[in-house]
């Protein structure tokens, strides 16, 4: 194989990790606060609100339900006006962004829903404030499940990142389909697939062992 | 120090409405502890949510100490909660914070620094026996100490008022005790007046002063738990009483038992005594004055606050007539005569 090849083969690797680490970031600065909000705007919850708990679960169901293929394509004008540029690694960040908002969110809502009911009402009768509440007893106690819904929403990246490369996103996804298949090169085909699966592995080991040390249970 | 004005709480409304409490009144003065003890579905959880407004109530009024706080919401009414310790029966322990950071978190809330925490916790550590635990997480421990941790973090702010909701009916007698008993230190070294709820006579009998029933969202019947233990004024308060001193005949004698006296027959009585009758050589004077023998075949003295209560079970062995004038004889004492039946006299 030649040096080119070996170059190009990592410069997919790094623009795959680049693509999956920036929509993950800013996934979780969305959706860990939207599925906040979606926990605490509950019927019974400490923010309960009917009317805006029904807002955000339809968007988040809606975001949920367009299969990635088709999210990538409809939402083109948007990302252009967002990237600059509707081709490419910067600009397949926008739909691999827009996807993974909510299903972050409704990880993190069900991590959530995981903590005991009895802990908020404690946190309640010592005075807690809704924010309070959130900070230091929510998120702290759902962290272990958070952490496993990160890791979750990380590797459906990698695979959706994947796809996004069949449209120009690049990465390794762009690599295994015009090296591999398009030109018929097994071995370039071989090590994409080969380097994917390294990276979920190493990326579902990295977020079991931050589970076990979350979790104190 | 705790004050309920005709407290209702109704839960949904139009014909799906369920009455959870009615018109309760209640009060618990200042360094007392006070129990409510009921049946489940009652009312007692709803009850105790009521005081620190975790349940706010439809209508009445909830007082500690000397205010109002059904009359506060938001802030005033988290800044009124820092003065109402509360403990539950799972403990409700931060898995993610150890022993120490649990306690911490009341002071937390207030923006405590580290150090005025760190002099709030340690003497707690001391006072629960936590001292070498602090570094623990909740999942080391066991129900017994994670109840020491809820007790020590319900102190950390400082309370007026310490709630327990069914603080001990996780866990196991012996341990039930050892809680009883720092709750009560707790309530002799700081002064902190306690309610309590529980469906376990044994809790009121050990540790409260004064004691409500309460059956279907109603207050049906309060008294100092001396006099509960000793004459109960509602059916209920008697069915909880016999519960809780269940003494039974013996199986063997159960079989022989006829309901009616025959020729050869003599009683067995169930004899339930407080008070002056438990001085009295009752037994003796049987035999004296009526001629009848005495043949006991369980019996059992609980002291309660003070009060001493007694349960006996006995054969009286005599002639039909003298056995009469010894069941008047026993109910001219004070003494609660039940005959369970008749047996026939050993050949």
């Amino acid at each position: 194989m030649s040096n080119a090849m070996l170059e190009l083969i990592l410069e997919a690797t790094l623009e795959t990790l680049y693509m999956v680490g920036i929509a993950g970031l800013i996934a979780a600065a969305a959706g860990i606060p939207l599925g906040v909000l979606l926990y605490v705007t509950r019927p019974g919850q400490i923010l309960a609100n009917p009317l805006t708990q029904k807002v955000l679960a339809i968007v988040t169901n809606v975001g949920r339900s367009i299969p990635f293929i088709i999210l990538m394509v409809a939402i083109i004008p948007f990302t252009r006006l967002i990237a600059g540029s509707s081709i490419g690694t910067n600009a397949a960040i926008v739909p691999l962004t827009i996807a993974a908002i909510p299903f972050v969110a409704r990880l993190v809502e069900g991590a959530l829903n995981e903590v005991p009911p009895g802990l908020v009402e404690a946190a309640q009768s010592m005075g807690a404030t809704p924010y309070q509440i959130i900070t230091k007893v929510l998120l702290p106690e759902a962290k272990g499940g958070i952490i496993n819904g990160m890791t979750i929403t990380v590797v459906t990246l990698i695979s959706y990142s994947a796809m996004a490369g069949a449209v120009g996103g690049g990465g390794l996804g762009d690599l295994g389909i015009r090296y591999g298949y398009n030109r018929f090169d097994p071995v370039v085909m071989l090590i994409t697939v080969a380097i994917l699966v390294v990276m979920v592995q190493g990326f579902q080991s990295l977020g079991d062992h931050l589970v076990r040390k979350a979790d104190h249970k | 120090m705790i004050r309920l004005e005709n407290v209702s709480k109704t839960y949904g409304s139009g014909a799906h409405a369920i009455q959870a409490l009615k018109h309760v009144d209640l009060h618990v003065p200042k360094g007392s502890i006070h129990g409510v003890i009921g049946l489940s579905g009652a009312g007692k959880s709803t009850l105790i949510r009521c005081v620190n407004l975790l349940e706010r109530p439809t209508t009445g009024s909830v007082q500690v100490d000397g205010e109002e706080l059904t009359r506060l919401s938001g802030p005033s009414l988290n800044q009124a909660r820092h003065q109402i310790g509360m403990i539950f029966q799972h403990f409700n322990l931060l898995a993610s914070r150890s022993v120490y950071d649990n306690i911490a978190l009341p002071l937390e809330l207030v923006g405590m620094s580290k150090d005025a925490i760190q002099e709030r916790v340690l003497p707690l550590l001391d006072l629960t026996g936590l001292a070498d635990k602090a570094d623990k997480f909740p999942a080391e421990l066991s129900g017994g100490q994670k109840q020491r941790v809820a007790i020590a973090r319900a102190l950390s702010s400082r309370p007026k008022v310490l709630l327990c909701d069914e603080a001990t009916s996780a866990l196991d007698p012996q341990t039930t005790g050892s809680i009883l008993e720092l709750l009560k230190d707790i309530n002799q070294q700081l002064g902190l007046t306690i309610l309590l709820i529980t469906h376990e006579m044994e809790v009121v009998k050990t540790i409260c002063h004064r004691v409500g029933l309460i059956s279907d969202g109603e207050l049906v019947e309060e008294a100092d738990v001396g006099d509960f233990f000793t004459a109960p004024r509602t059916q209920l308060g008697r069915e909880f009483l016999n519960d809780f001193l269940e003494l039974e005949p013996p199986g063997a004698l159960v079989e022989r038992l006829e309901a009616e006296p025959s020729a050869n027959s003599h009683p067995v009585v169930r004899l339930a005594f407080s008070g002056d009758a438990v001085a009295t050589p009752l037994v003796s004077r049987l035999a004296r004055e009526c001629g009848v023998d005495v043949s006991i075949l369980q019996a059992k003295v609980e002291s309660i606050q003070g009060r001493t209560l007694g349960l006996m079970i006995a054969e009286l062995i005599g002639n039909s007539h003298d056995t009469r004038a010894a069941l008047k004889y026993l109910e001219a004492h004070d003494l609660k005569v039940e005959v369970l039946g008749h047996v026939q006299r050993d050949a």
